[in-house]
């Protein structure tokens, strides 16, 4: 089992006039962890959903292939692909009358790879007490028993659509913890949407990031690191460098210009900078994240 | 280690490593961590970890025997040491100068100091 691959033609989701998801062409590759990141409102959990089968696409589609699916299938009310898909959200979407071991059941019943020694395994150690009722307990252990059934499930695709945001540090750790050493043994496609930029991007091999329904962009996580440089010095100096690249950001103080652009400087322009007086330094992650999706952006997949 | 996110995390995986075998850290043909030991341990994509590891085999720092894992290559330790000798005035010495000039330390006494260790 390598894991599903998934892929939207112009995916497009309405609610009422508000539009979640605006044409969304994608593809993830099967086998990866993918980061799914995006702002509150960015249209990430509406994605989760409609890969889950959760919901319909209002305009375009989805499809799901590889692994033993084998050719291309909707997710929409197809047990078969649903089966195979792991969709955890924050709720947890639980039956909170019920005992923790009832909703193991429940899983095994439903999921084809369920792994009942790593479900034992995962509870012992995020403590979670098999007889308890769901709605005894508290937000993070709630959380904690979503993230078990997740990974217990072993699901060709399994998404985790914020669902450790109750749980407090040690947890998560814990969590990325068992996700890596799982996903070693059994690799599949797991899909982490969240917007804890810095703390999830070191386990991820892609990234997507959605803004306002549409692709911002999607790369290896590794080559968006440093893809981002910011330049600082008098103003006409930093204006006649980033002259033709894509600034992201610009901030003043008196004279002095600081501009946040993408893309890789070439040499010559490294020397050019540093000959006018300039100084240039890289961008973190995270701190590209919040100019790519910061309301006041400039348009486009640079 | 605190993987910083600034720059591509393969490549600090590699400056790492190459980092223990000039210090001795590692030794020559000493067994490196596996790429999944290595991922969990720190915490990353296993992906990513591999692509430092490849990093380093195409460089020559490492090599691999079919089955049991990666070592650390009999010349490594040699190879990054030349390798590190040719930056070193350009990225050690020169900004220690500009540094000297910028604040009023004369050059003379420079010598003098690095002349005293010498001994």
């Amino acid at each position: 089992m390598t894991g599903l691959g998934v892929r939207t033609d112009n995916l497009t989701v309405t609610f009422g006039d508000q539009v979640a998801l605006d044409g969304l062409d994608l593809r993830l590759a099967p086998g990866k962890i993918h980061g799914l990141l995006g702002r509150n409102g960015s249209g990430k959990s509406t994605l989760a959903a409609v890969l889950a089968g959760f919901r319909q696409p209002g305009v375009g589609r989805v499809l799901l292939d590889g692994g033993d699916l084998g050719e291309a299938r909707e997710p929409y009310e197809n047990a078969v692909v649903t089966s195979r898909v792991c969709l955890i959200r924050e709720s947890g979407d639980l039956y909170d009358a019920a005992p923790v071991k009832n909703m193991l059941g429940l899983a095994a019943s439903l999921r084809p790879y369920w792994d009942a020694d790593l479900a034992g395994d995962l509870l012992d150690r995020f403590e979670i007490p098999m007889r308890k009722r769901v709605q005894k307990l508290s937000r993070g252990k709630k959380s904690a028993l979503g993230v078990v059934l997740g990974l217990a499930s072993r699901a060709p695709l399994t998404i985790f659509d914020e669902s450790y945001l109750g749980m407090d540090v040690p947890s998560r750790q814990l969590f990325y913890d068992a996700l890596l050493a799982d996903y070693a043994e059994v690799p599949r496609t797991i899909v982490l949407s969240t917007h804890l930029v810095s703390e999830v991007s070191p386990m991820l091999e892609e990234v997507v990031i959605l803004d306002r329904g549409r692709l911002v962009t999607q790369s290896p996580v590794d080559s968006l690191r440093g893809r981002g440089a910011s330049i600082v010095g008098p103003a006409a100096a930093v204006d006649e460098l980033t002259t033709g690249l894509a600034v992201l950001a610009e901030q003043r103080l008196g004279g002095t210009k600081s501009s946040t652009v993408l893309g890789d400087l070439d040499e010559t322009l490294v020397r050019q900078a540093r000959s006018a007086g300039l100084e240039i330094g890289p961008v973190g992650l995270q701190d590209l994240f919040v100019h790519l999706t910061a309301t006041n952006s400039k348009e486009g997949d640079r | 280690m605190v993987f910083d996110d600034r720059s591509p995390i393969y490549l600090q995986i590699a400056d790492q490593i190459k980092n223990d075998i000039v210090t001795g850290a590692l030794a020559e043909d000493e067994q490196v961590m596996s790429t999944n030991q290595y991922a969990s341990f720190y915490r990353i994509n296993p992906a990513t970890a591999a692509k430092g590891f490849a990093q380093l085999v195409d460089e020559g720092v490492l090599y691999k025997k079919r089955g049991i894992g990666m070592f650390v290559s009999p010349n490594a330790r040699e190879l990054l040491r030349t390798g590190r000798r040719k930056a070193f005035f350009s990225e050690v010495v020169d900004p220690m100068i500009r540094e000297a000039r910028a604040i009023g330390v004369p050059l003379k006494d420079v010598v003098q100091h690095i002349e005293k260790e010498d001994k």
